[in-house]
């Protein structure tokens, strides 16, 4: 039997627009994207050019620092164009789809055969290592550092999160080969949420471990601060199921298939459910026909705590699982909303009423009340003044307002010492939701990580 | 309505605005136009959802908080200036004196505090705090009703600057800024801050209530008996030499700063602060618990004075012991952050109150003094628990 770790300190935050277990149908769009920002820290160097034309999994950059450490294209088609910004910055490498899907052949490779270098190399060959992500800085892994173990966590519980044991319920052989690929690298841990049936139960050559709580229970690094964390000098790598399946795909079938299934959600959703696409497509026609209207959308590839801003014919993150559509909010003036009951705004602290709505009786007399959501900050930004509001959502033995402090003072040690080697921007997505003083907390985490990395590797 | 205001608000916008009329304005009108209307500045990156909280909210639940306080002492001040004069009055009688007693001392201490708050506000071109929403509340529940009106406003200008404004506004300063402001009376002009004659108000409020003091009358807090008394143990009174006990402490109708009085208003407050989460229970009960179990122990092992044998509940209901321990401690900004720190914290502010207040006869009220001392010692306590988590990494990271 597995371990149980129980996670009290966190917030389900209830959003509207879950996603109901049901595949839609989606015509491929014609455009892909391949936009270096979306990989952080990653310096890109072109092997292609506008014309090119290009299978699944064949390369378009890579990785200045590790030339190995390829990024390839996730449909056949031509290299429509290269957009460069200042100083000749690549902004985004954009693919015209031929919708044939033709892939990239790889050498068969005999796993059980392989050591670990060699399956390094051959997740970095096909495209792949950026999914593979390391702690400390939360930066893709550095293939040449080696880790204390591989972490992985089998449930999202992020807002509105697509359900992975339905998800992936289908594939979990192209699981297990990810599994066993990377168990040759570091030990693997998987967390389960507790209390469910999950097919990820079965999965062998990992230590499994399950969690129960709300989020962040299910990120990657509570999971680590719970079970092993990581202290100066020592790495972990972590990597996302839906991810791992690539890895899975590649080493069954010799080809980079980076098809993968979404959830479309939110409260500006008419009806939220799932549905097949290809990581980087552009996601106009994906959301088109499908949305609520309302005066401006806020369209997020990813959840509403982490999700990226894209526009309505941006393009998919390589790394979201989920699109969120929200009201955008910008055309609201509420008069004296700090004065007013305001019924239908949500709040952890209890100047408001949620903390009556919430309780079991009203919701059994009532039902879930929904919530208005939109992007406002709902607040003018301060310094920090109420104390003990972090430490309520961030279930790791870690002080987050001292940290965050030193992070904006820029105290190297101090950050250090306060565990800033364990945290990454998504962990405290959550601080920055119920801050009052409406302070950037995931911005400041990942500046201060950019810095730490800089200055001490 | 709202509409007709926000087209009238668009339309002066750009006067404010950067090259218009009256650009030098411009956190002012920010000011208050993040007053009347949510900011509707929408997350670039980060989050993109946001708890409805922010720190108008927060404040504004303190100040509600504070109502029932300040209603009770413009009653208060009422109903002693009547005994005192030994005549007849009706509630409202009372109460309008009383309230034409205090209301200056509010609207002085908020027109020069946020007269300040405006000014830096606009020099540092950044938006105006509403951290001074509160302590101008503060201020008037803090002193004797008869503190002349320009040392209030001496005084907070003092605290506003040098408190807070030198230390980057609010949620930077290290102390109280409210009781800076009565720090700054009582060290500045001794004479007015304490003594038999402060408490109340014996002549006239704005023609309102003439008459001489009846001649039993004595104006001296309970504590200010208690300093002073010669025998161990003493029988405290009212201002007409009635003798007084605990539950007239509880209640509050007895001389004393403006809000401080009446426990039974203060809880109130405390309930509202609790429930909303703004301050933290933690300081709160501690601080109780400190100064009781200290009290305590002054009654059983303490030297022969009226001080130490004060009873230790007495202790809590008279002075501003129960008014310092719901709404000054607890400021988030001066105390502990931590929630260790808190237990550490309150217990050592009830405790160096009593201390103060029992060893020290040239003091009779000690809570004052000791939340302005913890002020500056939050810090070292916050210090040495977050120093023990990172001891604690260290030492995982040894073991490994």
């Amino acid at each position: 039997m597995a371990n149980l770790i129980k996670i009290k300190r966190g917030l389900n935050i209830p959003v509207n627009g879950r996603p109901i277990e049901m595949i839609g149908t989606s015509v491929l769009p014609a455009e892909f994207a391949l936009i270096p920002e979306y990989y952080h820290g990653v310096t890109p160097k072109l092997l292609v050019k506008e014309g090119d034309d290009v299978k699944a999994g064949t390369p378009v950059f890579y990785e200045k620092q590790f030339p190995g450490m390829n990024f390839v294209s996730p449909v056949s088609g031509k290299i429509k164009t290269i957009n460069r910004g200042e100083r000749r910055r690549i902004i985004s490498v954009i693919i015209q789809s031929d919708d044939k899907m033709t892939y990239e052949t790889f050498e068969k490779s005999d796993l059980p055969a392989l050591s670990a270098d060699e399956v390094i190399a051959k997740i970095q060959q096909a495209g792949l290592w950026c999914f593979i992500k390391q702690r400390p800085y939360d930066v893709i892994a550095d293939p040449t550092k080696t880790p204390k173990a591989i972490f992985i966590s089998a449930f999202d519980s992020a807002p509105l999160a697509p359900n992975n044991d339905y998800v992936m319920s289908a594939q979990m052989s192209d699981f297990q080969t990810g599994i066993d690929a990377l168990s040759k690298i570091a030990k693997i841990h998987l967390g389960i949420r507790a209390g469910k049936k999950s097919p990820f139960q079965q999965v062998k050559n990992v230590e499994q471990t399950v969690y129960e709580g709300p989020h962040p229970a299910g990120n990657v690094g509570v999971q680590i601060n719970h079970i092993n964390p990581v202290n100066k000098g020592e790495v972990v790598w972590t990597i996302s199921p839906q991810d791992v399946l690539f890895i899975g795909r590649f080493f069954n079938k010799n080809v980079v298939d980076l098809s993968r299934t979404v959830a479309l959600t939110g409260p500006c959703i008419k009806s939220p459910q799932y549905y097949q696409t290809v990581v980087g497509a552009n996601i106009e026609n994906l959301i088109q026909g499908k949305i609520k209207s309302c005066t401006s959308h806020r369209f997020i590839s990813g959840n509403v705590l982490t999700g990226i801003k894209v526009a309505g014919n941006g393009f998919l993150d390589p790394y979201a699982t989920q699109i969120t559509v929200l009201e955008e909010g910008n055309n609201i003036h509420e008069l004296v909303g700090w004065g007013m009951p305001r019924f239908r705004k949500f709040s952890v602290s209890r100047t408001y009423f949620t903390a009556i709505f919430e309780t079991k009786l009203i919701r059994k007399l009532f039902g879930n009340m929904k919530y208005k959501w939109d992007t406002r900050l709902l607040g003018g930004k301060r310094a920090i003044i109420m104390s003990g509001e972090y430490d309520k959502v961030l279930p790791m033995d870690i002080y987050p307002e001292f940290l965050f402090k030193a992070m904006i003072a820029g105290n190297i040690d101090k950050m250090e010492a306060l565990g800033a080697y364990e945290i990454a921007p998504e962990d405290v997505a959550l601080c920055e939701f119920v801050c009052t003083s409406k302070l950037p907390l995931q911005q400041i985490v990942r500046n201060s990580l950019d810095i730490m990395k800089k200055e001490l590797e | 309505m709202s509409n007709n205001l926000r087209k009238f608000v668009d339309k002066l916008k750009p006067h404010f605005s950067k090259g218009g009329k009256f650009e030098k304005l411009h956190s002012v009108f920010d000011g208050f136009e993040t007053f009347l209307f949510v900011p509707n500045t929408t997350s670039k990156n980060g989050t993109h959802i946001h708890d409805a909280i922010d720190s108008k909210r927060t404040m504004i639940m303190v100040v509600m908080a504070l109502v029932p306080a300040l209603l009770f002492g413009m009653f208060n001040v009422g109903y002693q200036h009547y005994i005192a004069i030994g005549q007849e009055a009706g509630f409202w009688d009372m109460f309008l004196f009383g309230l034409l007693a205090v209301l200056p001392i509010v609207v002085v201490s908020y027109v020069v505090g946020l007269g300040i708050e405006f000014i830096v506000a606009q020099i540092k071109g950044h938006e105006i705090q509403e951290g001074f929403l509160v302590t101008g509340f503060l201020i008037p529940l803090i002193v004797p009703v008869d503190t002349p009106l320009w040392m209030v406003a001496v005084a907070t200008a003092f605290a506003v600057i040098f408190a807070k404004e030198v230390f980057g506004g609010t949620g930077m300063n290290i102390f109280n800024v409210a009781l800076v402001t009565r720090a700054f009376l009582f060290f500045a002009y001794p004479t007015f801050m304490s003594g038999d004659t402060v408490w109340v108000r014996t002549s006239t409020t704005f023609g309102l209530g003439a008459g001489a003091p009846v001649d039993t009358y004595s104006g001296a807090t309970a504590l200010g008996q208690v300093a002073t008394a010669a025998t161990q143990n003493v029988q405290l009174t009212g201002i007409t030499g009635n003798p007084i006990g605990f539950w007239d402490g509880f209640i509050g109708l007895i001389p004393g700063s403006v809000g401080e009085t009446s426990v039974i208003a203060i809880l109130i407050g405390a309930a509202i602060l609790l429930f909303t989460g703004v301050a933290s229970w933690k300081t709160m009960f501690s601080v109780f618990a400190g100064g009781a179990l200290m009290a305590l122990v002054f009654n059983l092992f303490g030297p022969d004075t009226a001080a130490a044998h004060f009873p230790w509940y007495n202790h809590l209901v008279f002075g501003g012991f129960a008014f310092g321990a719901v709404f000054m401690a607890t400021d988030p900004v001066t105390s502990a952050r931590t929630e260790k720190g808190k237990w550490i914290y309150g217990a050592l502010i009830g405790a160096m109150a009593i201390i103060i207040r029992v060893l020290n006869p040239g003091y009779p009220e000690g809570m004052m003094l000791a939340i302005l001392l913890m002020n500056i010692f939050a810090p070292l306590i916050d210090y040495y628990v977050v120093e023990a988590n990172i001891k604690r990494r260290l030492k995982r990271a040894g073991n490994k």
